[in-house]
This record gives C-alpha cells, structure tokens and sequence, in this order.
C-alpha cells in the first residue's frame, strides 16, 4: 500500500466505495476503474464470498453463465480495487459512515427478498419460495436446512419467468444431469430421491406475455425423459397473431406451440412432464384434510384486457383446483431500503434514480436490480451499470462530485469495523475458500462443493 | 468454437470493427479464429464484450453486418438466435461474434458494434422474475 499511496497523493486520490459484490458491484467497478486512472475502488459484500446471484441464483447446470467470474476476479485483483467481504452495510457499518469515508458510495445491493403471494394457506408445509428453493440447492447459508418436501407426485409454480423455468427444470432434471455439477451435495441426494413427476408453471396472463426467456424453454423442450404437458386450448387464436409479432416473441410462441403438439394425448403420467397454464391466478393454498400440509391449490381464472406486453389479467370470478403437494411461490424478487438516510420508493422497490445518479443526494449512485428492478439478465445488468459507472466518472469531470477534499476510505472504516467485532474477508481471503470448495468438489467429482456455513466459511478464510 | 472446424493458415484476414462511438478498428485475424478470439487477442477495448467467453450464454458479442457479408457468414443455429432474440438493437443482420469463423472469403468486411444503450422495454423479455 505504500506504492499505491506514491502513485496518487492523497489530494488527488478520488475514492468510491461500491456496496454489494454482485455482477452490478463488478462491472461498475470494472468501468470505473477502466475509465479513470486514479480512483480507489473498495467493494463491501455482506457475505464472505462474493458475485451475488451469480453464485447464489443462476442454475448449477448453466456453468457457461457463470464465466463472468473470471472477468470480476480480475476486477477484484485490479491494483486500485480491493474487496471487503462479511461486512453488512446499514447493520456493521452506515451508508452516513462510508459517504463520510468517501467521495462517492454506489449501492449495488441487489433485491433480497421474495415477494409474498398474499393469499391464505401461503405459510402451509410444501409451499415455499422460489428464493428460498434456489438458494437451497445453490448453497445460500440462511437456505441449508430448507429440507423441501420432494415426495408429492405434482409441483406448482406459480410465475413463468426464467427462475420459475430454472427451478422446473431442477425438478425435472434426470439425476446425472446434475451430478457433475456445482449442485449442494445434500440438494442432489434429495432431488435423487424426489417423487415429483410433474411441474405446472403458472402464469396470470397469456402465452404471448410469458417472462421467461426462449433459452430456458429449449432447454424444458429437450430435457431428456420428459414430455410436455400443454394446453392446446390455451393456443386458440396465436397462431392468426404470429405474424405480426417482433421476432424474439413470434420465435418464442412458436417453440411454445411446438410444445403443444409434442404433447402427448391422454394425460396418463407416463414420464416426467411439463407445462404452462396460463390466465390463472393464486387464490388460495388448499390443505390436507388435517390441515398440516398442501393438497392442492385453487386458481382463478382470468381474462386479458388489451393485448401484448401492456395486457392486463382481470378476473373472471370462476375458480379452478389443481391437486398438488408442492407449491413453489416464483412471483419475484424485491429491494429492501438499506438505511434510512437513503431514498426509496417503496412502490417500485427501487432506489429513485436518474442514469444511476441517486435523486436528491450526491454522490450516491446505484446499479444492478436495486436501480431498474429485479429483472433482466446480467448482460442487462451490465448495460446499466457501466451507464452508473459513466454517470459518476462524468460527474467528477464535471466539477459536481467534489474531489478536493481528503478522503480516508477504508482506512477509517476498517478500524471502524474491527471496533463492532466485525473481521472483514479480503480476496485473497475468500480464495482461500476457493480453493477449499474445489478441492472438496474434486472428492465428488463435482467442479466445487460449495461451504454451506458462514462460519466454517470464515474459519477457512482467516486459517 | 471455430479453432477444431478449419486449419489454421499463416494467411491473415483484415477485418474492421466499428466501435460504439464511431471508432474504425482495423485489425488481422487468422482463418478459423472467431470474432471472438480476435477481439481477445487484439485486445480490442469494446465495452462487455464476450462476457460468457464463448459459450452461447450471452449475447454481448452482438455484432451487426452489411447484408452481402451477412449472407456469408454461414448457417445461425436456433441456440445462437435464442441468445440474439436478447440483444439490444436486434437488426436482420446480426449475429454473435464468437460464432462466427473467419474465413478468407471475408477479407476486407466491417463488423458494426451495436449501441448499448439500455432501454428498458428491451429487457422486458429477459425478466428473471416476475410472473407473466
Ligand atoms: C434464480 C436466478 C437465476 C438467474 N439466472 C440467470 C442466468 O442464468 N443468466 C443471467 O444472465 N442472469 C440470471 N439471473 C439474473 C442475474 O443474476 C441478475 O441480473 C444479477 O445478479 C443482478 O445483479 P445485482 O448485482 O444487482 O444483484 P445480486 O446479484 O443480488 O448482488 C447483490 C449483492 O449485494 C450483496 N448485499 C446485499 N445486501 C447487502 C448489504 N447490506 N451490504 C453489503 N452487501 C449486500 C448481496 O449479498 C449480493 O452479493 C438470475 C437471477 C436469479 C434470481
Ligand atoms: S460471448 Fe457470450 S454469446 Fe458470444
């Protein structure tokens, strides 16, 4: 650190703190550091590890999603960036406290929670949230001991985006799929004994406003040992609109259909299937007859009002059961505000921005799904972090973020942190975990078996 | 991608990329190299690009032709165009750049980096989420 200090003399030495280490906390340092010369990058991450839902999120049977790890590490490696993992910002450390530290704060904090579906029988055994399933087969700590029922024979999600699919095709996935994958060991001996033998995905609207993408309904489309389960019904009256759609969605539709005629007549459950039902929406979880457990649950139907994207679901009052013994909620993430002194808009859940600038506070920016919302890929994500990162370098230029002053950085927050008891993990720290997870996986013959506890976690980063 | 389906040969290709903001970027890559690979190996400063290395898993090596290279570039598999479907300013003449192989018969082309401004209904069909 004593070159790093001769290379920028405190005055000239600009320093951005960026909180959360997802793709947005990545790729907005990346720009950052790329687009000027001088600035010190510090990451905060409330975890030991790092890369958000890149670790936690995208499904252990898309390895190929998760090679932006390889460009976030050099990142993280960049001389004028470092990372400060286990530090949880509003709880160990305030956003007052790091605006203080530094010249600018980015929160790239993400969307932590599930949304709720709000109807009764929601809290049943069998009824869980795609968040939480996720995170139990993708090794979120707070997720280990989900222990999710697998015996019923039929699965409901509820939600047709692309986690919804992630979550169908995990279900559905013959074992050696998943074998050689960075799958939660306990998860891949559960899913090995799992009985369920159909998934339903849910959706309120049409086939032609579903939110998923066409790569994972390909995927459902080719999965070995199963067969579609559509509703030929549902497609009355596409085909005549085909035509006229925009590529992606006419192409989507299509693949939709074609699911639809591989369907196979009868409903005998003779393989594994799935299949989209569409206009229904969640009205009640419905219990066994002892009241303990899911045993079905009951849609109402809707109608579409207007067409395309804008298409609203309006409820028809009829209502529908379905018998199921799983009931998997996919109905979205959503942001938390993070402090109090940070602006929020609780009906969007958003941090209210304008280009990534934090409206009516300088020198907080955002990025990633606490900025637009938790949609998109991380390619999206990208995109609109590199347009914060843009904004704020702008900004310096311009003369509306003052440089001038001193500013320590971590040096005054880390003795801050050490003072609560709080004993940060840096990269070369959570690469010690690293290398623990793939020497773990190599016993398995898995790319990683992935510590499943903060505190071995921290035990390994600091041995 | 392309390295195993053609033999390599010292014969280099010139091929020009136009950056984001206007920038021509003239460069030489061997036969069977994917714009990928040149992009790499030039070290190429173009935003994002080719954040999945290759593998088909995202679409930030977008690249945008003039119709007679288009026609040239060889047959789009259904997994290259699921991932196009997702790109910002899809045009009838885009395809991903790490699947494309050069080939001596696009000597002198131009490959047109599309803007990447967000635009938020783009991304509307990328949602992860939120239920239909
Ligand atoms: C289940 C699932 C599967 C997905 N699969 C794909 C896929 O296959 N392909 C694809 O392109 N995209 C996929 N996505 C989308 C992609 O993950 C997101 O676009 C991207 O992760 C959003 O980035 P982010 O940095 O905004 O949020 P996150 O990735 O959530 O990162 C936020 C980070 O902030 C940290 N944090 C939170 N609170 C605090 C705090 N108080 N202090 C410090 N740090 C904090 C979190 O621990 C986390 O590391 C998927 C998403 C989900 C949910
Ligand atoms: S680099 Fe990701 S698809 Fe080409």
């Amino acid at each position: 650190s004593g070159l790093r200090r001769l290379a920028c003399t405190p005055s000239s030495c600009p320093r951005v703190c960026i909180v959360g280490g997802g793709p947005a906390g990545f790729y907005t340092a990346q720009h950052i550091l790329k687009a000027h010369p001088a600035i010190q990058v510090d990451i905060y991450e409330r975890l030991p590890i790092p890369y958000g839902l890149v670790r936690f999120g995208v499904a252990p049977d898309h390895p190929e999603v998760k090679n932006v790890i390889n460009t976030f590490t050099q990142t993280a490696q960049h001389e004028r960036c470092s990372y400060h993992g286990n530090v949880s910002v509003g709880k160990d450390v305030s956003v007052e406290e790091l605006r203080q530290a530094y010249h600018a704060v980015v929160l790239s904090y993400g969307a932590e929670v599930n949304r709720t579906l709000g109807v009764p029988g929601e809290n049943l055994a069998g009824v869980y949230s795609a968040k939480d399933f996720v995170g139990w087969y993708n090794g979120v700590p707070c997720n280990k001991d989900l222990k999710p029922d697998l015996s019923g024979e039929t699965a409901v999600i509820l939600g047709q985006g692309n986690v919804a699919l992630d979550v169908a095709r995990i279900l559905l996935s013959p074992h050696d799929i998943l074998t050689n994958t960075d799958i939660t060991q306990p998860s891949l001996e559960a899913l090995a004994n799992s009985r369920v033998r159909r998934v339903l995905i849910v959706g309120r609207r049409g086939p032609l406003q579903v939110a998923c993408t066409i790569k994972e309904i390909r995927e459902m489309v080719n999965l070995t040992g199963t067969r579609p389960d559509m509703l030929s019904a549902d497609f009355k009256g596409i085909a005549e609109v085909l035509k006229d759609l925009p590529r992606p969605r006419k192409r989507l539709t299509e693949l939709m259909m074609k699911a639809v005629q591989a369907t196979p007549a009868g409903d005998g459950l003779t393989s594994r299937q799935w299949g989209f039902r569409f206009l229904r929406s969640p009205v009640e979880v419905l219990p066994s007859p002892d009241l303990t457990r899911t045993a079905g649950i009951r849609l109402g139907v809707n109608r579409l009002e207007g067409s395309g994207d804008g298409a609203r679901a309006v409820p028809t009052g009829e209502t529908e059961d379905i018998e199921c013994e799983m009931v998997i909620s996919s109905i979205g993430y959503q942001s938390l505000p993070i402090d109090p002194a940070v602006p929020f808009d609780p009906r969007k859940a958003i941090i209210p921005n304008a280009m990534g600038r934090v409206l009516q506070a300088t020198g907080l920016y955002c990025s990633g799904w606490i900025k637009r919302g938790p949609t998109g890929v991380i390619g999206t994500t990208m995109n609109d972090s590199f347009d914060t990162a843009r904004a704020l370098i702008q900004d310096i230029e311009t003369g509306v973020l003052d440089i001038s002053t001193v500013k320590p950085g971590s040096q005054t927050v880390t003795p801050l942190l050490q003072k609560r008891g709080v004993n940060p993990v840096s990269f070369s720290d959570w690469e010690k975990i690293d290398v623990e997870e793939m020497k773990r996986g190599t016993v398995v013959g898995k790319p990683r078996e992935k510590l499943l506890d903060v505190t071995e976690m921290l035990k390994t980063a600091h041995s | 991608y392309c390295n195993a389906m053609t033999v390599r040969s010292e014969n280099k290709i010139t091929i020009n990329f136009i950056n984001r903001d206007g920038e021509k970027l003239t460069v030489k890559g061997s036969p069977g190299d994917s714009l990928l690979d040149v992009v790499i190996d030039q070290n190429l400063d173009i935003d994002g690009f080719g954040a999945c290395e290759g593998t088909l898993a995202c679409s930030t090596c977008h690249l945008i032709f003039d119709e007679d290279v288009y026609k040239q570039l060889g047959p789009v598999t259904d997994e290259e165009m699921d991932m196009l479907d997702l790109a910002y300013g899809l045009s009838d003449t885009s395809r991903l750049g790490c699947q494309i192989c050069l080939t001596k018969s696009l000597e002198g082309m131009t490959a047109r980096v599309p803007e990447g401004v967000s635009d938020m209904r783009q991304s509307d069909l990328g949602t992860t989420s939120s239920s239909s």
